[in-house]
């Protein structure tokens, strides 16, 4: 936990050179405007949870980001590292490979397929490199992708709700499984979520995105109790107490 | 006892699968009330054993009755060992090997030629939007032209020898094959682009790792309503415009009315089309081997 208090003490203000930098990042469907002027930095090595409704732009934000958005007009500068890797909500494994080369896809050599069963190995997939994807569980599938993105060594890794399509307790083990991950390798990490309490367990700063825009931006201090953050996120997506 | 009972009722209610356990069951009335328990299953139940060759079986057995018991005209419906015998006769005396042997080659250069050309524009058609601007268009128009219909413009471009039939069997392998390949290759998941995306693939990677391995189940889909084609078209051509071949046989044997004859020709044309279908499961179920695991 030490590395983790410490990097909220001193992010965002004192880092350095961000991994990623939004300024005036516009982007349009059909004439509406989903992301509107967002300036946003995200320091090397932050955690950072970006919550919204669905359809505030969250995963046009992350797929701007990740290079994803070819045919939608839009304006603003943005600058992200080379190394990116992005987990989707679905584990999106080839079901016509097997595990491991799954997690090798576009990487070539032995030296990667070593890297591959280390990666496999770290997310608690040792032994099982020769299994089709169709025979994973959902939790297991989402290991593998996790495995695959790791491999890349990623600078950057955006996830896309990546935890939205599993049960509650295989939830909670990728929950500890990803900051596990992300305390060892230290990439910088976009998660987007609707969910306001997975945000405030894993990330060390939550975003809120509202009608294109960032409406709140929050570092979270362990020292404070989750419940505080939690009202004041929920509030900012309009949730409010009686309307729970 | 108890495991035979879980098993014959195989749904999941753990609870009455409990009682199974604790309870006496070489009784009979707990077994009745542990069945009652179950809901009743509405799956077709497990497969009879050799059920594909049940059918054709019994249909054998009552012919062989049938004919044994004079029932059968034999001119009309010859008896089973009658056609065993002619097909014998005719296989010592000559003609029926190199019947047989024309009749191969013939569906196997039209096949591979219908093959080869299906795949090519397929894979031009599919990949690049050019190609597909030039190729796609002219393909549907092709198949709306019932290409049994091209026999006798082709019979006149190309004479009546083997260059026309190969031509008219290639025709009728390469469509199904063709429009199954491109839609295959169309319709790759949305999200594995993306994904080849994320993960820098380049082009030809893309194509040699996700696109092609992706569209490969309807490759197949193709390739054995392609196979079948072959033998369709084989059989028409052969009875129409051939001086030899199985299809010429059969011919001469309706000329002179040997049904038992027609029989073998038949039953030979049956065992072609069994063998090369068998044959293209069997390239399938091994390239395919990553689908099996969805059933267990």
């Amino acid at each position: 936990m030490a590395p983790h208090t410490q990097q909220l003490t001193t992010a965002p203000a004192v880092a350095a050179v961000p991994a990623v930098q939004l300024r005036g990042l516009t982007r349009s469907f059909d004439g509406r405007t989903v992301l509107d002027h967002v300036d946003l930095d995200l320091p090397a090595g932050q955690f950072t949870a970006l919550l919204g409704h669905s359809g505030s732009g969250k995963s046009t934000l992350l797929r701007a980001i990740a290079g994803l958005d070819h045919e939608v007009v839009g304006s603003g500068q943005l600058t992200a590292p080379d190394r990116v890797s992005v987990v989707f909500q679905d584990s999106r494994l080839l079901p016509w490979r097997r595990v491991l080369d799954n997690v090798l896809l576009g990487t070539e050599g032995r030296e990667a397929a070593e890297k591959g069963r280390e990666a496999l190995a770290e997310v608690g997939l040792a032994g099982r490199e020769r299994a089709w994807p169709n025979e994973l569980s959902g939790g297991e599938a989402q290991r593998a992708a996790l495995a695959r993105s790791l491999v890349r060594e990623p600078e950057l890794l955006l996830a896309d709700e990546p935890f939205g399509a599993l049960d509650a307790l295989t939830r909670i083990r990728m929950h500890v499984l990803l900051r596990e991950l992300w305390e060892r390798h230290r990439p910088s990490v976009l998660l987007v979520t609707h969910d306001v309490d997975e945000a405030i367990v894993l990330a060390d700063r939550v975003l809120v995105l509202e009608e294109g825009r960032i409406g709140l931006d929050l570092v979270i201090d362990p020292e404070v109790p989750r419940a505080e953050y939690r009202e004041r996120l929920l509030a900012a997506l309009g949730v409010t107490s009686d309307s729970r | 006892m108890t495991t035979s009972t879980s098993r014959t009722t195989d749904t999941h209610d753990t609870a009455a699968s409990a009682t199974t356990t604790s309870a006496p069951v070489n009784t009979v009335e707990g077994k009745t009330a542990v069945r009652r328990r179950r809901r009743r299953g509405l799956a077709p139940g497990k497969r009879l054993p050799a059920s594909r060759v049940v059918g054709p079986a019994l249909f054998f057995v009552l012919w062989a009755v049938a004919s044994a018991a004079g029932q059968l005209d034999p001119a009309a419906i010859p008896a089973p060992w009658t056609v065993l015998k002619t097909a014998g006769r005719l296989w010592t005396s000559g003609t029926l090997p190199t019947d047989m042997l024309t009749s191969l080659e013939r569906a196997a250069y039209g096949f591979a030629l219908g093959l080869t050309a299906g795949v090519v524009l397929a894979l031009a058609a599919g990949l690049s939007r050019i190609g597909e601007a030039l190729i796609d268009g002219t393909v549907q128009l092709n198949r709306a032209i019932p290409t049994l219909g091209l026999i006798p413009l082709f019979i006149l471009w190309l004479g009546i020898g083997e260059t026309f039939k190969i031509a008219i069997i290639a025709i009728v392998v390469y469509i199904p094959i063709y429009l199954n390949l491109h839609a295959a290759l169309s319709g790759i998941d949305h999200r594995y682009v993306e994904l080849a995306e994320v993960q820098g693939l380049s082009r030809l990677q893309f194509v040699r790792q996700i696109v092609i391995p992706g569209a490969l189940p309807g490759f197949f889909v193709g390739l054995r309503l392609g196979v079948t084609g072959s033998w369709l078209s084989l059989v028409v051509l052969e009875q129409i415009n051939a001086t030899s071949g199985l299809g010429y046989m059969m011919f001469q044997a309706q000329n002179y009315g040997q049904s038992d004859v027609i029989l073998v020709g038949l039953l030979i044309y049956g065992v072609f089309g069994l063998v090369s279908d068998s044959a293209v499961r069997l390239v399938e179920r091994r390239v395919l081997s990553w689908r099996r695991t969805l059933s267990s």
